[in-house]
C-alpha cells in the first residue's frame, strides 16, 4: 500500500472526502451568511440554529409523521424559512435602523432561545436519521470506497450554492438584490418592494442553512448542540474568506474543510483549531479577508 | 451619549448631583455587602461578586470604547485554569497563584487584541468568538487542564501567609476586598483623561483620529486591561470555589456577560454589578426549578434588546435626565 508521509493513501483520500462533506456544509451556511450581510447588514449569529431546526424538521417529518427524505430535502428548507420570514418581519426588520451589534445580539438570543428548548424537549443526546435508500452503499474506485450518500452530499450542496451564485450574479433578479445592497432607497424608488425583498432574502438564506441540515442528518446525528458548534467555524470561514464576495465564500468554505481533514490525517490533535489558526493567519497578513473587495 | 464627557460650567451642578446620588447608592451596597453573609450563603455572594467583576471589566471595552468581543469567556475561564494549576501544582500562595492568573489573561488579552483590532465593527466580535473558541478547544485537548473534569480540589491557601481562606467568611471578605479594587480600577480608568479619549472614540473615531491620536493604541490598552480584570475575576472565582472547569471557557459563558451588561446598562458604572446579580440569582433559581435556562437567557436577550437597549440604569439615567430638564 502506498503511504504519504507514513499515512495510508487511502486513510488520507477518506479523510480528504470528510473534509469536503465538511467543506460543502460550511459553504452553504457561510454563503447564506455572505449575503444575509450584504443585504440587511446583519451578521445571523443563529444561523447555526436555523441549521439545527432543518436537522430537527427531517427526523420530526420522519419520525412523527413519516414522510421520506426526498420530501422532507423540499419541505425542512420550507418550514425553516417561513419561521426566518416571521423572525425578520417581527424583530429583525425593528434594528435596521439601530448600530449592527444589536442585531448580531438579537440573533445570538434566538439562537440561545432555540437551542435551549430544543434541548429541553428532545435532550442533548443524537437522534439517528437512516440513510434513504435510493443512497445507501457506495461505488468502488478503485482506490477508495465511495459511500453513495456522501457523494451525494457533495454534489447537492455544490448544485445548490452554484445555483443561488448564478442567481445572484447573473439573473435579473439578483441584478435588484445587488442593486439595492449598494442604495437600497434609489432602487425603492424604482418601484420595487425592498422591506419585501429583504424579507424574502433572509427566508431564502436561513432555508440554505434548514437545507444544510436536513442535508446532515443522515451522517451526523441530529441534537439540539450541531448548530452551536458549526457556527463558531462558520464565522472563522467568513473572516478569512471576507464578505465581500459569495464566489469567494463558496471557495473559502470547500478550502477550509479540506484544510481540516488533512490536519486530521497528519495531526489529528490540532484538527478542531486549523480554521482558527488558518485564521489568525490571514488577519495578520491580509487583515481584510481573502476575498473582500474593501482592501 | 455621555453627559459626563462633555460637562459644560452650566450642567455642573446637577451633574455633581448625579455623582453624589451614584456615590450615596455605591455606599449602601458596600455596607450591604459586608454585612450580607450574616443573611445570604457566603459560596453564592462570592459568584455574584466574582460575576459582577467580570461584567464591569467587560463594560470597559463595549460600553466605553464600543467593542463588542464575544470572547472574553477566554480571559475569565483561561485565568482560573492557570491559577487553579498555580495553586494546585505548583504549590503558589493564594497571592501569586491569582495573579499568575492575571497576567495570563493580561498576555492573552494583548495577543486577542492585537489581532482584532486590525478588523472594524462586526468582524471584532466574529474574530474575538473564533480566538475564545480556539482557547476553549485547547482547554479540552492541554493534559494540565483535566479536560472534562477541570481542576478540581484546588488548595484556598493564606492570604498574606496568615489568613486561613478555608474560612468561607474569610474567603468571601478577601473576594469583596478584590473585587472593590478592580472595581476602583476601573472607575479611575473610566473618569481619566484616557477614559474620555475612549468614549469619544466611540462616539467618532474619525474625530480623534484627526485630532492626532492613534485610536488602535488606545482601544488596545482598554482592552487588555479589561482582558486582565476578566482574569482576575476568574482566578478569585477558581480559588473561591477550588474550581477550573470548561464551563467557564464556552463561548456561552462569553455570552452571558453580554447578556450581563447589556441587562444592567452598558456605559454605566453600576450597570454590569446590577445585570450580574440579577443573572447569577436568575440561573440559581432556575437550576433548581427545572426550566430551561438557556431558553430564558436567550429570552432575556431578546427582550433586552427589543425593548430597553439601554438597559435597567441606562434607562433609569435617562429618565433621571429627562425629569431634571
Amino acid at each position: 500500500m502506498t503511504d504519504i508521509f507514513g499515512v495510508p493513501i487511502v486513510v488520507l483520500l477518506g479523510q480528504l472526502l470528510l473534509g469536503l462533506i465538511n467543506g460543502s456544509f460550511y459553504a452553504l451556511l457561510s454563503l447564506g451568511l455572505a449575503i444575509i450581510f450584504g443585504m440587511l447588514n446583519v451578521i445571523n449569529f443563529a444561523h447555526g440554529a436555523f441549521y439545527m431546526l432543518g436537522g430537527f424538521a427531517a427526523w420530526l417529518l420522519l419520525s412523527a409523521l413519516g414522510i421520506g427524505y426526498w420530501e422532507t430535502l423540499i419541505a425542512a428548507p420550507l418550514m425553516v424559512g417561513a419561521l426566518g420570514a416571521v423572525v425578520e418581519r417581527l424583530f429583525l426588520k425593528r434594528l435596521y435602523r439601530v448600530d449592527h451589534l444589536y442585531s448580531l445580539l438579537l440573533t445570538f438570543g434566538i439562537a440561545l432561545m432555540l437551542e435551549g428548548l430544543f434541548r429541553h424537549v428532545y435532550g442533548a443526546a443524537g437522534k439517528p436519521y437512516p440513510i434513504p435508500p435510493s443512497l445507501t452503499g457506495g461505488i468502488n474506485l478503485g482506490f477508495m470506497f465511495l459511500p453513495m450518500y456522501r457523494a451525494w452530499v457533495i454534489v447537492a450542496s455544490l448544485a445548490v450554492c452554484i445555483a443561488t451564485w448564478l442567481a445572484i450574479e447573473r439573473t435579473k433578479l439578483g441584478a435588484y438584490l445587488r442593486a439595492a445592497t449598494e442604495n437600497p432607497g434609489l432602487v425603492q424608488a424604482f418601484g420595487i418592494n425592498v422591506p419585501f425583498m429583504l424579507t424574502a432574502t433572509y427566508a431564502f438564506c436561513v432555508g440554505l442553512a434548514g437545507f444544510a441540515g436536513a442535508l446532515a442528518a443522515p451522517l451526523y446525528q441530529v441534537s439540539p448542540g450541531m448548530g452551536s458548534s458549526v457556527i463558531i467555524v462558520v464565522f472563522a470561514v467568513v473572516v478569512i474568506g471576507g464578505m465581500g464576495s459569495i464566489g469567494g465564500a463558496i471557495v473559502t468554505a470547500l478550502a477550509l474543510g479540506i484544510i481540516e481533514g488533512l490536519t486530521k490525517t497528519f495531526y489529528p490533535a490540532a484538527s478542531s483549531i486549523a480554521v482558527f489558526v488558518v485564521m489568525v493567519l490571514v488577519i495578520l497578513i491580509r487583515p481584510s479577508g481573502l476575498f473582500s473587495r474593501e482592501a | 451619549m455621555n453627559s459626563t464627557t462633555m460637562v459644560s460650567s452650566l450642567e455642573a451642578p446637577r451633574t455633581r448631583r448625579l455623582r453624589t446620588t451614584g456615590g450615596l447608592l455605591l455606599a449602601l451596597v458596600a455596607m450591604l455587602m459586608i454585612c450580607a453573609p450574616l443573611a445570604i450563603y457566603p459560596l453564592f455572594l462570592i459568584k455574584i461578586l466574582c460575576f459582577a467583576l467580570f461584567a464591569a471589566a467587560f463594560n470597559l471595552v463595549l460600553g466605553y470604547a464600543g467593542l463588542l468581543s464575544f470572547g472574553h469567556a477566554a480571559f475569565f475561564g483561561g485565568a482560573a485554569y492557570i491559577t487553579a494549576h498555580a495553586a494546585k501544582v505548583w504549590q503558589l500562595p493564594f497571592e501569586l497563584a491569582v495573579l499568575a492568573g492575571t497576567a495570563f489573561a493580561a498576555l492573552l488579552g494583548l495577543a486577542f487584541g492585537t489581532l482584532a483590532i486590525r478588523r472594524h465593527g462586526i468582524y471584532f466580535a466574529m474574530i474575538t468568538l473564533a480566538l475564545a473558541q480556539m482557547v476553549y478547544f485547547m482547554a479540552v485537548q492541554m493534559p494540565f487542564t483535566g479536560g472534562e473534569d477541570g481542576i478540581q480540589a484546588v488548595p484556598r491557601g493564606y492570604l498574606l501567609g496568615i489568613i486561613d481562606l478555608r474560612d468561607i467568611t474569610a474567603m468571601y471578605y478577601t473576594v469583596l476586598g478584590g473585587t472593590i479594587l478592580g472595581l476602583v480600577i476601573i472607575w479611575r480608568t473610566v473618569n481619566s483623561p484616557f477614559g474620555h479619549i475612549l468614549s469619544a472614540i466611540r462616539e467618532n473615531e474619525t474625530r480623534v483620529t484627526s485630532l492626532g491620536l492613534k485610536p488602535e493604541r488606545y482601544k488596545l490598552i482598554a482592552f487588555t486591561l479589561s482582558a486582565a480584570l476578566s482574569g482576575f475575576a476568574g482566578a478569585l472565582k477558581a480559588i473561591a470555589f477550588q474550581l477550573a472547569s470548561l464551563v467557564d471557557v464556552t463561548w456561552h459563558m462569553s455570552g452571558e456577560v453580554i447578556l450581563m451588561t447589556l441587562l444592567g446598562g452598558m456605559g454605566t458604572l453600576i450597570g454590569p454589578i446590577a445585570g450580574a446579580s440579577i443573572v447569577v440569582g436568575l440561573e440559581h433559581f432556575l437550576s433548581t426549578s427545572g426550566l430551561p435556562i438557556t431558553f430564558i437567557i436567550g429570552l432575556f436577550f431578546v427582550v433586552c434588546v427589543m425593548m430597553f437597549r439601554r438597559g435597567l440604569f441606562g434607562e433609569l439615567k435617562a429618565l433621571l435626565e429627562r425629569s431634571r430638564s
